[in-house]
């Protein structure tokens, strides 16, 4: 697949680097604005720390909520940027090359938000600090008489999320390393200085090359690994838990993985057509790229329908009264059967409805619009595991509660998405979002085939 | 006598690998001439000489420390935690491998990228013959040559095809 024009080095860098070098005008105005609502929303974490959780809708035995749900929706974003960027990497895609950079950078990002989350939802923040930073080698402080369940998933968590987190971001470091070099050579002054830093002498030679492209394959392979233990692991922080019946199921880990990469594939396929749209990247992010990703997300989508039929088929054919009550929760009582509905509905069957016409997944607007209601959906999706199991944890219906969330908590969460999309544009202003060698070694790898009485696109690939 | 860089530009590989077999066959050696571009081309495009690397063996040394804390950070967590929870051993394997398993392959891809930035040869901030002209698209040949042989080696780059010859040195980075 090569459907655009041939593009010479130059133009590249020009083009790619305008995000860099020619700051838009809208840029500071637009920071602002999501600065003013991250502003905000730290204000008011901070106003719900002093208050209490009180100021929060969570209540017995509803004591997870929207923040829960935010921290396990960011990390399934957070999945899109390395399975895309790895698996594109490992099978040789050749319409990877302008997704991988976005993707792994808002894997980051989307990571280093959902760990705030935590944080936030323990009331007291700064005690974190207690259980990790004690003496050496041990790492909870029973001194100070905290009594953590060590063996809990729970810590297993922050291990998975961490090492995610590290491996992406040495992961994006070591790909820039060749594009810091393109700034280095189109920079002055301090910007030159610090892009010649982190170049660290590139001089572009065969073996740095060579190096770099084995680099990409072999962390590709080193971190897929790491990104199913992630969102296993997440899931696990509902699925080893016997208390909750509706959480306790063998099928969580791989329902929450391929859920992950839905919602992720759909945000980066988002991000995509934003980058296209503002910084007029249309050379680079065309209607072929974005048709693939909708092609891939037909297969993403089924697979996690099929888990989530599965997940209620088997809740509800065993009959046990807890699994029931929660089945019945979510299923026959207003408004969550609203919901219920409303999730299933935009995220299988509209934005699946679209993907399957070429011309609706080459039209941006409408992709844009499914790659919304499928976050949207999946947001849902959480929220809807999470509440009702614990909306009917206990077995007496006394004890049996819902969940309302406060101001307090939606304002924390609009300024999530605030921030991810703050950082995201900063980011753009600091290194390409499109890597500039990559496009360049699909621009010498291009060439065109004559079949019979056609003449195709085509590319070369090395073994 | 120290050798002395110079540095020929190219607009077109076949041009490139042209000036490398003029090199090769005047008689340079494959270890005193290098292909510098903004992009990685295919291996052996050029005709350049095989660069072997020890990557592989970065990330099973990091694997295996990875290994090892892990074992012993959960192993001893636990022993300095001796409370008995359901029954359950002081020292319980599962819990035990979902950490063990993350602190691997966390230094395993550590030690890689470790292993990548060594390999590569950097950092290299040091004098060196360079020109930015290389990440506009132009593919440079650096050759090491003995100042006497100097002239002759920028008349055979320029035969080759190349729109430019560099002698002078500048420092890489920033």
């Amino acid at each position: 697949m090569q459907e655009g024009k041939p593009l010479n080095s130059k133009q590249v860098n020009r083009e790619l680097l305008v995000s860099i070098l020619n700051s838009p005008k809208w840029f500071f105005g637009a920071l602002s604005v999501l600065g003013f609502i991250v502003l905000v929303a730290m204000s008011t974490a901070g106003f719900m720390i002093n208050q209490g959780f009180g100021v929060t809708g969570l209540n017995r035995p509803v004591m997870w909520g929207f923040f829960i749900t935010n921290f396990v929706f960011w990390i399934g974003i957070s999945h899109a940027g390395v399975m895309l960027s790895a698996i594109l990497r490992l099978s040789k895609a050749e319409w990877r090359r302008p997704a991988t950079r976005a993707a792994e950078i808002l894997t980051v990002f989307s990571l280093m938000t959902a760990m705030t989350m935590p944080l936030i939802h323990t009331g007291r923040p700064w005690r974190t600090v207690y259980w990790i930073y004690t003496m050496p080698f041990v790492p909870f402080d029973y001194a100070r008489g905290i009594w953590p369940n060590i063996r809990s998933p729970l810590v297993w968590d922050p291990s998975a999320v961490y090492t995610y987190l590290t491996s992406s971001i040495l992961f994006v470091m070591v790909a820039l390393i060749p594009d810091f070099a393109v700034l280095r050579d189109r920079t002055t002054g301090i910007s030159h200085r610090i892009y010649g830093m982190l170049a660290m002498g590139w001089q572009g030679n065969a073996r740095q090359w060579k190096l770099q492209i084995i680099a990409g394959v072999l962390l590709s392979a080193l971190i897929l690994p790491v990104f199913v233990s992630v969102h296993s692991i997440v899931s696990w922080d509902f699925g080893m838990a016997v208390s909750v019946k509706s959480w306790h199921s063998t099928i969580f880990a791989p329902y929450f993985v391929v859920g992950a990469v839905h919602s992720g594939v759909s945000a980066v396929a988002l991000v995509l057509i934003i980058l296209r749209y503002i910084y007029g990247w249309q050379n680079y992010i065309r209607h072929e790229h974005i048709d693939a990703l909708a092609r891939l997300l037909i297969v993403v989508a089924t697979g996690w329908f099929y888990f989530f039929v599965m997940e209620v088929l088997f809740g509800f054919y065993g009959r046990e009264a807890d699994e029931i009550a929660v089945r019945n929760f979510q299923f026959m009582v207003s408004p969550w059967n609203i919901w219920m509905m409303i999730f299933v509905g935009i995220t299988y069957f509209v934005p699946v409805a679209i993907w399957l016409s070429r011309s609706m997944r080459r039209n941006l607007w409408i992709m844009s619009l499914a790659c919304i209601l499928v976050n949207i959906g999946m947001w849902l999706e959480r929220f809807l595991i999470i509440v009702p199991g614990l909306a009917r944890k206990q077995l007496l219906t006394f004890d049996w509660y819902t969940y309302r969330p406060s101001s307090v908590e939606w304002i924390i969460i609009i300024g999530t998405f605030a921030l991810v999309s703050m950082l995201m544009l900063t980011i753009a202003r600091v290194v390409p979002l499109i890597p500039l060698y990559d496009i360049k070694e699909g621009e010498i790898l291009r060439t065109e085939i004559k079949i019979g009485r056609v003449t195709v696109p085509a590319v070369f690939r090395e073994d | 006598m120290a050798k002395k860089p110079i540095l020929g530009l190219f607009e077109t590989a076949d041009n490139a690998a042209d000036a490398g077999d003029a090199l090769k066959a005047a008689g340079v050696s494959p270890a005193d001439y290098d292909f510098l571009t903004d992009t990685p081309y295919p291996e052996g495009a050029f005709g350049e000489r095989p660069e072997p690397h020890k990557l592989y063996i970065f990330p099973f040394v990091g694997a295996l420390i990875g290994l090892t804390v892990g074992i012993m950070l959960t192993s001893m967590t636990q022993m300095a935690y001796p409370l008995v929870q359901g029954g359950k051993p002081i020292l319980s394997l599962p819990p035990m491998a979902v950490v063990t398993y993350e602190s691997t392959m966390l230094t395993a891809i550590i030690f890689t990228i470790i292993g990548i930035i060594f390999e590569s040869r950097l950092p290299a901030f040091k004098e060196g013959l360079y020109d930015t002209r290389i990440t506009e698209g132009y593919i440079g040949v650096l050759v090491n040559v003995e100042e006497s042989e100097l002239t002759q080696t920028q008349t055979l780059l320029t035969q080759a095809g190349a729109i430019d010859v560099v002698l002078k040195a500048e420092r890489i980075s920033g």
